[in-house]
């Protein structure tokens, strides 16, 4: 294990990544030992009292209530000051130790990079599994199995709720119907065809498949065809695939379980009541179904709206807003659990009906709370899962039977790939936007089964066919984490899909989206009939009028989705903007358009700035304050104390820097409609900043008639509030700006001097390479 | 009367969907929407369109109107508005809406996208100018935000504002600053909204069913 550990980074190229993978894979193993002697050691002491396991813990929990008398009564020596207990931290310790592990796997991948650039970390983390459970098979010892309660109440409820709360809604409404179609159908199809060919097959092959029955057939078809959400994210994740696609793919595997829990129940209660007639099959399905979805789908609905509601009334207790979320959804899963529905199909409306109302209610804190711990807890359960994959099939019992798994392969990859097709076909004559064969192709290849059809395996009653099947599932588990995925980046590559966009949304973008909603409904209406976007603007004049109302707290409710957008536009712009000036970088856009190129002569207008509420103004003033302290303070402090530099280089950066500043401070004075100290900008004369400049200060008007702008603005508060709405800097290119600078240089010196004699008397009119050093330094 | 006009009618019907690229299906039941829509007459009229009850809460009403009575819609190269049409140019500005079919080429596709771009800038632009200028563009905005209630001038100016910088800066990148720059050209539209993907997302449902009856 050390060793193979140590192999994996002498493949790596960097020094310091092998230095640092070394260390995780030395650490990995030490926590590995620890964990099997640990397990060892337990079974040791139950051993030495020769029972089993469990009455062996309860032994030496009573040996060691003992060992106080003892000491008490027979030795009367000094109190043990440092003795050894481990039995009573036994549990939360291991737990810790796994998922340690995990993460330091996950931690290992990364820092590797040739390897994880091929294969997907789901394989890799499968194998490190196997591995763990070689070493705690080979150490004798039994190892941790894959229950039911506890992949189904606690790895798997946070990936499907990072999913569902994060799911893009409109990608998702938008192919609903598809998405249904193909969970539905799809897996309906796939049940009943593989389950009846294999039966088929069963049959006629002979002896030792005979004893597999038609029942348990479908029973184990049902496990096998549902795609897996927790495979396919995790595969899906390293490749950005368009929207499309990810929605389909990622839509199917979530809406299928809910076929899957139907029919795996029915089938259950078929399989013990006997005999059954086709007719008690399909009302069976039918009223399953019906119930099933409607059920799970209102259950969710209903918590997302409680925490909607309570949501409302968070704004003095901010700190548990994030709590609210979890634990609302946490119960909604639960709840639907109890009724025997779908829990997983409940998260999923459960955060969809919550996100919008909430998201409008909490801080901007909770936010990127709710939003890291999601991700958090949803990326370590799925670390764990794989890795208890890995073990359980070290771990389990198995019975080989080659024709069978070999069978349960290919029919898979068949009837996923027939299902796929025939859909498709029927698909395509209700959409506006075809599926093309590439499409295609990709969703019926990233079909991937996971974990969730394993632990159902593991609930079949124990008949003697249950090995067969758990065997047969593990195999179509591994082929397709491992062949497809592993395969799929390449086919991607090849194929060309279309990948997803990355660019932000813009302000016209959102804008045109607007537009174009309300054109279609009107041509829709023009046109006559009740088509999707009729209902679609139904719905959002219901919501705005009634639910919004209730849900969203104060003035919130009222605001109108592009003003929202807006302003969190503008939220974050400042926020990149602070935090770009304290890495002295600054930010992309490239142009030096400002207002006054596109405003022309226009009449005067009254104060143009955007009506923010005020706890917003008060939240970004906050934060444009602070950053800016912290960069007049480097600043000052950069002054005293770097007097040793290259002042050719420090003129640069100081330039830099003070650039920075003045934007930032522009920003400050566009939310605090306060002019911001005018003096410390003064020094800074670049080319393009001056029509800026002159237009920012009230009496410098005359200066140097830059532009239009300065001429017809005869009003200074106008032509602030114009200014200040520059939403996209004025930057300039890095071409740009090296010319500036060399001009700057040159020009510093004698702006300095005017200045010198302008503005302030230094102590020190010394030679040159001081002045020119204060003059830098002017804050 | 009604069979009648629709059997004469017919060698029309195959003029118009080798024009509009609609099947014949469609253009029957377009036709027969026309004829609800006119009262029966010839023409349709701007107030027959503002008299459907469903497009009086659309906030971008007045737009859609207009855009049936433009004739730089009706792909004939005119210009400037008409009092009444004929079911033609009602049919040819509805394939504006008309999905892309599946089996395109990448120049085709780039056709439909400029076709589609067309229609929306001719609804920005109601003065004819070729331009979307800053006053265009804030009446825009402002319509879209019409419905919100308590709204005032300057916010709709700012977004207006927001987006224009956006939409130099992109297409012109580094400009003098006594430098002005018009307006949005169709040309800078283009580069805007490039990767909108508007060829998938402004479609129609057209159905070959006549639900007309359904529905006012």
């Amino acid at each position: 294990m050390a060793a193979l550990a140590l192999r994996a980074p002498r493949s790596s190229s960097s020094s310091g990544g092998r230095s640092a993978a070394r260390l995780a894979g030395l650490l990995a193993c030490v926590l590995l030992l620890a964990a099997g002697a640990s397990a060892s050691r337990d079974e040791g002491s139950g051993e030495s009292n020769g029972t089993r396991r469990d009455p062996g813990r309860v032994e030496s929990g009573t040996r060691r209530d003992l060992h106080p008398r003892s000491n008490l009564t027979a030795h009367k020596k000094a109190f043990p000051v440092l003795s050894f207990n481990y039995e009573h931290v036994r549990k939360p310790f291991e737990i810790s130790l796994w998922i340690l592990l995990a993460l330091l796997m996950k931690l290992g991948f990364h820092i590797i990079p040739r390897v994880s650039n091929v294969v997907p970390e789901s394989c890799l983390l499968i194998v490190v599994g196997l591995l763990v459970g070689g070493l705690i098979k080979a150490i004798g010892e039994k190892a941790p199995v894959l229950h039911y309660e506890l992949f189904f109440f606690y790895l798997l409820p946070p990936i499907i709720l990072d999913a569902g709360y994060f799911l893009p809604i409109r990608p998702f409404m938008e192919n609903l119907g598809t998405i249904l179609v193909f969970a539905v159908v799809g897996t309906l199809w796939n049940a009943f065809f593989i389950g009846g060919m294999m039966y088929a097959v069963c049959q006629i092959a002979g002896a030792q498949l005979g004893g597999v029955d038609l029942l348990s057939c479908l029973l184990f078809r049902t496990i096998i065809s549902a795609v897996d959400p927790v495979a396919v994210l995790a595969v899906f994740k390293e490749i950005h695939i368009n929207d499309l696609l990810h929605i389909l793919l990622f839509g199917e595997s979530l809406l299928n379980n809910a076929v899957t829990v139907v029919l795996y129940h029915l089938f259950k209660e078929f399989s013990q009541a006997g005999t059954v007639t086709v007719g008690d099959a399909l009302l069976g399905i039918v009223c399953f179904f019906v119930v099933l979805s409607l059920g799970s789908i209102m259950v969710g609905a209903i918590y997302g709206l409680l925490g909607a509601f309570t949501s409302r009334f968070t704004s003095h207790t901010r700190v548990i807003e994030p709590l609210f979320v979890f634990l609302y959804s946490y119960m909604a899963y639960l709840s639907a659990e109890v009724f025997r529905l779908s829990g997983i199909m409940s998260l999923i409306p459960c955060g969809v009906t919550m996100r919008p109302y909430v998201e409008a209610n909490i801080s901007h804190k909770s936010h990127t709370t709710i939003k890291y711990f999601l991700k958090m807890w949803s990326s370590v359960n799925e670390t764990l899962i794989f890795i208890f994959l890995g073990v359980s099939t070290v771990a389990g019992p198995h019975a080989w039977n080659w024709t069978f798994v070999i069978l349960t392969v290919i029919l898979c990859l068949v009837s996923t790939v027939l299902g796929v097709i025939g859909l498709t076909y029927i698909i395509n004559k209700f959409r506006i936007v075809k599926l093309t064969k590439k499409d295609q192709f990709i969703v019926a290849y990233g079909g991937l089964r996971g974990a969730i059809a394993f632990s159902l395996g593991f609930l079949l009653t124990n008949n003697k066919m249950k090995n067969m099947f758990l065997t047969a599932i593990i195999t179509v588990i591994f082929f397709t984490v491992f062949v497809q995925g592993m395969t799929i980046r390449p086919l991607v590559e090849l194929l060309a899909v279309k990948k997803k966009k990355e660019s932000k949304r813009s302000i016209n973008e959102e804008i045109h989206t607007q537009f174009l909603d309300h054109l279609l409904t009107g041509i829709e209406e023009v046109c006559g009939h009740y088509g999707h976007h009729h209902w679609k603007d139904k719905l959002n004049r219901f919501n705005k009028s009634y639910v919004k109302k209730w849900l969203i707290a104060g003035e919130r409710s009222t605001e109108p989705q592009l003003i929202s957008f807006y302003n969190k536009m503008e939220m974050k712009q400042a926020m990149m903007l602070v935090e770009s000036g304290s890495s002295a970088k600054l930010p992309s856009i490239v142009s030096s358009v400002s207002m006054q190129n596109i405003q022309q002569k226009g009449p005067t207008r009254g104060r143009a700035i955007p009506s923010i509420s005020k706890s917003r103004e008060a939240e970004i003033r906050k934060i444009l304050r602070a950053n800016l302290q912290k960069t007049r303070q480097r600043l000052r402090s950069y002054s005293r104390h770097d007097l040793l530099i290259d002042p050719f280089k420090d003129n640069l950066s100081e330039v830099r820097f003070r650039k920075q500043r003045v934007e930032m401070e522009r920003r400050m004075s566009h939310y605090l409609t306060v002019p911001a100290n005018r003096q410390e900008t003064t020094p800074v004369r670049k080319v393009c900043f001056e029509p800026e400049h002159q237009v920012y200060t009230y009496d410098t008007e005359g200066e140097s008639p830059r532009g239009r702008a300065a001429q017809t603005h005869p009003s200074p508060p106008d032509t602030i509030g114009l200014v200040n709405e520059a939403t996209p800097r004025p930057n300039q290119s890095s071409a740009l700006r090296d010319r500036d600078e060399t001009e700057l240089r040159a020009k510093a010196p004698d702006d300095q001097e005017e200045q010198l004699k302008l503005s302030r008397c230094l102590s020190d009119p010394g030679p040159n390479k001081d002045e020119e050093e204060d003059g830098s330094f002017v804050s | 009367m009604g069979a009648l006009q629709s059997a004469s009618a017919h060698p029309e019907y195959g003029d118009l969907a080798e024009k509009t690229g609609f099947s014949i299906g469609k253009i029957r039941v377009l036709h027969k929407r026309f004829k609800q829509l006119s009262h029966n007459e010839e023409t349709l009229r701007r107030d027959h369109l503002n008299d459907i009850p469903d497009l009086a809460c659309n906030p971008i009403r007045a737009q859609i109107v207009e855009a049936f009575f433009d004739r730089r819609n009706y792909h004939q190269n005119g210009e400037g508005p008409v009092q009444e049409i004929g079911f033609e140019e009602f049919l040819v500005v509805m394939s504006h809406f008309r999905p892309p079919s599946l089996h395109m080429t990448e120049e085709q596709r780039e056709n439909v996208r400029r076709e589609k771009l067309r229609f929306l800038f001719n609804m920005h632009d109601t003065d004819n100018d070729g331009t979307i200028t800053l006053e265009e563009y804030r009446h825009v905005v402002e319509e879209l935000l019409s419905r919100s209630g308590a709204l005032e001038k300057e916010t709709a100016k700012s977004i207006a504002d927001a987006a224009m910088l956006e939409v130099a800066s992109i297409s012109m990148g580094h400009m003098e600053p006594d430098e002005f720059y018009e307006g949005i050209t169709f040309e800078h539209f283009l580069k805007l909204l490039h990767g909108f993907e508007i060829e998938s997302k402004m479609n129609i449902h057209f159905l070959n069913m006549d639900t007309s009856t359904l529905c006012k």
